[in-house]
């Protein structure tokens, strides 16, 4: 090192001392960690520098993130949900008309083709289940909405929905019905009147009936609740032709190929019912509202809106960071710095404003899943795969708006430094 | 081999009808050590040749070999890695306004790898400390008065223990003694180094450092003379 502050510690013979040119030291390449490191770093303490600038960045960074989540958060919801009662069927085999587009819509099947299929020697049950959606007087306010019924013998253990088991000899009674207590609150506060009194009279279409047990099952966006019932009583309510039903579960033998019968039962039974497992069934009702309705794209729509914006203010916070910074940039590039460097430390402000939008955005979001997932009764979840979806797009819509920003870098021109 | 050998160097800016030369036939070679500086008035010339010497700019006509590379022809890249052996100072300082002084100076070491983030820090406080800022090394720029602030620059521009210095101007916008303050220490450092030195200026009070004084008119050398 030469300095000259100790000069009178020098050797008398000292190249500071002589007057004779001192030899540069030799020039090393920075290393592989200094090529984005440095970078990185001078990229953070010039958005440390303008607090409220880093602010603005932050919460615009944060408002995309919530949008996209919140948005996200209604798509998963809305498939979530709308496949809440068909995931809760517990049977290998699903019958369904080929024209059933949605559970709460669906076309009914020749009941015959439920006993077709017990001609195959693995089938084990088939169990006909009816759909239909009635209206349900609010005990409480006597306004009247419409809810999914749900006939079906319950004995047979063809759904899984939570709290029937117990019920099963109740719902043999004629007139007895089974609430859905995770339906939407406009139905009257039954769970608590039930806890208050025990089993009282409802009202199903046109019909008194009698509310002996509840059950959970959640509601969907074609059915705001849900109320179980025996075969016989789902008759009760409706006047519909006997040889008619909406969906057969169908349970197998112990040991028994499901893809081997399904292909069994598609020869056998002629082309008015489809053959599906539990998987295909749950995916064929998500499609619905994928595909069938507008539902899908609005949300996609609103997500990419929400990352649009973000991206512009991302975008415009970059610019005028490096507007601001024009000379200093300029003299960088006059000391030696590539345009790659200067890019990188572009791209690394980006980076950073996308992790410290994030964070925040995040939570936020958490908190707002709860509490309008309390509000709307929607499954809302901030599931880690989500997480990591949004974060890659929050991600990808910073780094396009650092690319679009770092144009302005070459207005940095060393040659107008003088 | 000198530091700098320009030789028939020609530079216009525009094109067609607007072409207009700011540099005829320029000639002009530095050795180690010396310090230079390059008068006349404005628009003749001399800020072109101190960006074409400072490699900020590409070269057009003429042969021109500064620290050993050719910048006839040179690739963006080769002057890129030119430039980090040059120290340059500004007419104003351009310090980063987010980075305290000893942080400034540092930027221009990262540059050069083989050196660790305390060793640079370490580094650039020393040539603080040899433009007499040793105090101040922590304080943003805005906190340095404009002297200060050019003595920064100047500890900046060596730090990098560069082949050659090239300011433009550097006491335009100082006072009296703080700029003649700022010249001297640069001279006395780049003196003690070896380092030639090209310097812009218009300042009258300053030409007393120079080892040659080249003045420029209209694009041409007219009078290479040696300082009193």
């Amino acid at each position: 090192m030469n300095q000259i502050s100790s000069t009178e510690n020098l050797l008398p013979w000292a190249p500071e001392l002589t007057g004779e040119p001192i030899p540069p030291r030799p020039r090393v390449a920075p290393g592989p960690a200094a090529f984005l490191l440095l970078p990185l770093r001078l990229a953070w303490r010039q958005l440390r520098a303008e607090k409220s600038r880093l602010l603005a960045a932050m919460a615009g960074v944060m408002f995309a993130c919530v949008l996209v989540f919140m948005q996200l958060g209604f798509r998963g919801a809305l498939f979530d949900s709308a496949t809440n009662m068909l995931g809760a069927m517990r049977a290998d085999l699903f019958l369904m008309h080929p024209m059933t587009d949605a559970s709460f819509r669906p076309e009914p099947l020749p009941r015959a083709r439920a006993f077709q299929t017990l001609a195959d020697p693995d089938v084990a049950v088939a169990v006909p289940i009816y759909l239909a959606q009635a209206t349900w007087r609010n005990p409480e306010t006597g306004r009247r909405r419409a809810v999914q019924l749900i006939g079906l013998d319950a004995e047979a253990g063809a759904v899984g929905f939570t709290g029937l088991a117990p019920l099963v000899e109740a719902l043999k009674q004629p007139d007895t019905v089974a609430f859905d207590v995770r339906s939407r609150p406009e139905f009257g506060p039954i769970g608590q009147l039930f806890a208050e009194r025990g089993p009282f009279q409802v009202q199903v279409g046109h019909r008194e009936m009698r509310l002996v047990g509840l059950v959970e099952i959640g509601p969907s966006f074609g059915a705001d609740g849900n109320v179980v019932l025996s075969e016989t009583n789902f008759r009760r309510v409706f006047e519909r032709r006997v040889s008619n039903t909406d969906l057969v579960a169908l349970k197998l033998h112990e040991g028994a190929d499901p893809r081997a019968v399904q292909a069994r039962l598609r020869e056998l039974l002629p082309g008015d019912v489809m053959v599906m497992t539990h998987a295909e069934l749950v995916a064929h009702e998500r499609a619905y509202w994928e595909n069938g309705t507008p539902i899908g794209f609005i949300f996609v729509f609103g997500s990419l809106m929400g990352l649009v914006v973000g991206m512009v203010i991302v975008y415009q916070i970059l610019f005028s960071d490096i507007a601001s910074h024009i000379s200093e940039y300029a003299t960088l590039k006059a000391m030696g710095y590539s345009n790659g460097y200067l890019s990188r430390v572009v791209m690394s402000e980006a980076f950073i404003l996308a992790i410290i939008g994030f964070i925040p955005g995040l939570l936020l979001s958490a908190w707002l899943y709860n509490w309008v997932g309390a509000a709307t009764f929607l499954p809302l979840a901030m599931y880690p795969e989500r997480a990591v979806t949004v974060f890659l797009m929050i991600f990808t819509m910073c780094a396009v708006a650092g690319l679009l920003a770092m144009r302005k870098l070459r207005d940095a021109n060393p040659a107008d430094m003088f | 081999m000198n530091p700098v050998e320009l030789s028939g160097i020609t530079f216009a800016y525009g094109e067609g009808a607007l072409r207009r030369e700011v540099l005829r036939e320029v000639d002009l070679s530095i050795s180690p050590g010396e310090i230079v500086l390059l008068t006349g008035p404005s628009g003749s010339g001399k800020t072109t040749l101190l960006t074409l010497i400072g490699a900020l700019r590409a070269m057009q006509l003429g042969k021109a070999r500064v620290l050993g590379q050719e910048l006839a022809g040179a690739s963006e890249s080769d002057r890129v890695r030119l430039r980090g052996r040059i120290g340059f100072i500004f007419q104003n300082h351009n310090l980063l306004g987010f980075l305290t002084a000893r942080q400034n100076v540092a930027m221009s070491l990262e540059l050069h790898g083989g050196m660790s983030e305390a060793e640079r820090l370490t580094r650039a406080g020393e040539m603080l400390a040899a433009v007499g800022l040793a105090d101040h090394a922590e304080k943003p720029p805005s906190r340095l008065s404009g002297g200060q602030r050019q003595r920064v620059a100047v500890a900046r521009a060596l730090a990098g223990e560069p082949g050659l210095i090239l300011a433009d101007e550097p006491t335009a916008a100082l006072d009296k003694v703080s700029g003649q303050e700022v010249v001297r220490l640069l001279r006395d450092l780049a003196k003690t180094r070896g380092v030639p030195i090209l310097l812009v200026t218009h300042d009258p009070r300053i030409l007393d450092i120079a080892d040659r004084i080249v003045a420029m008119e209209d694009g041409r050398i007219v009078q290479p003379a040696k300082a009193a």
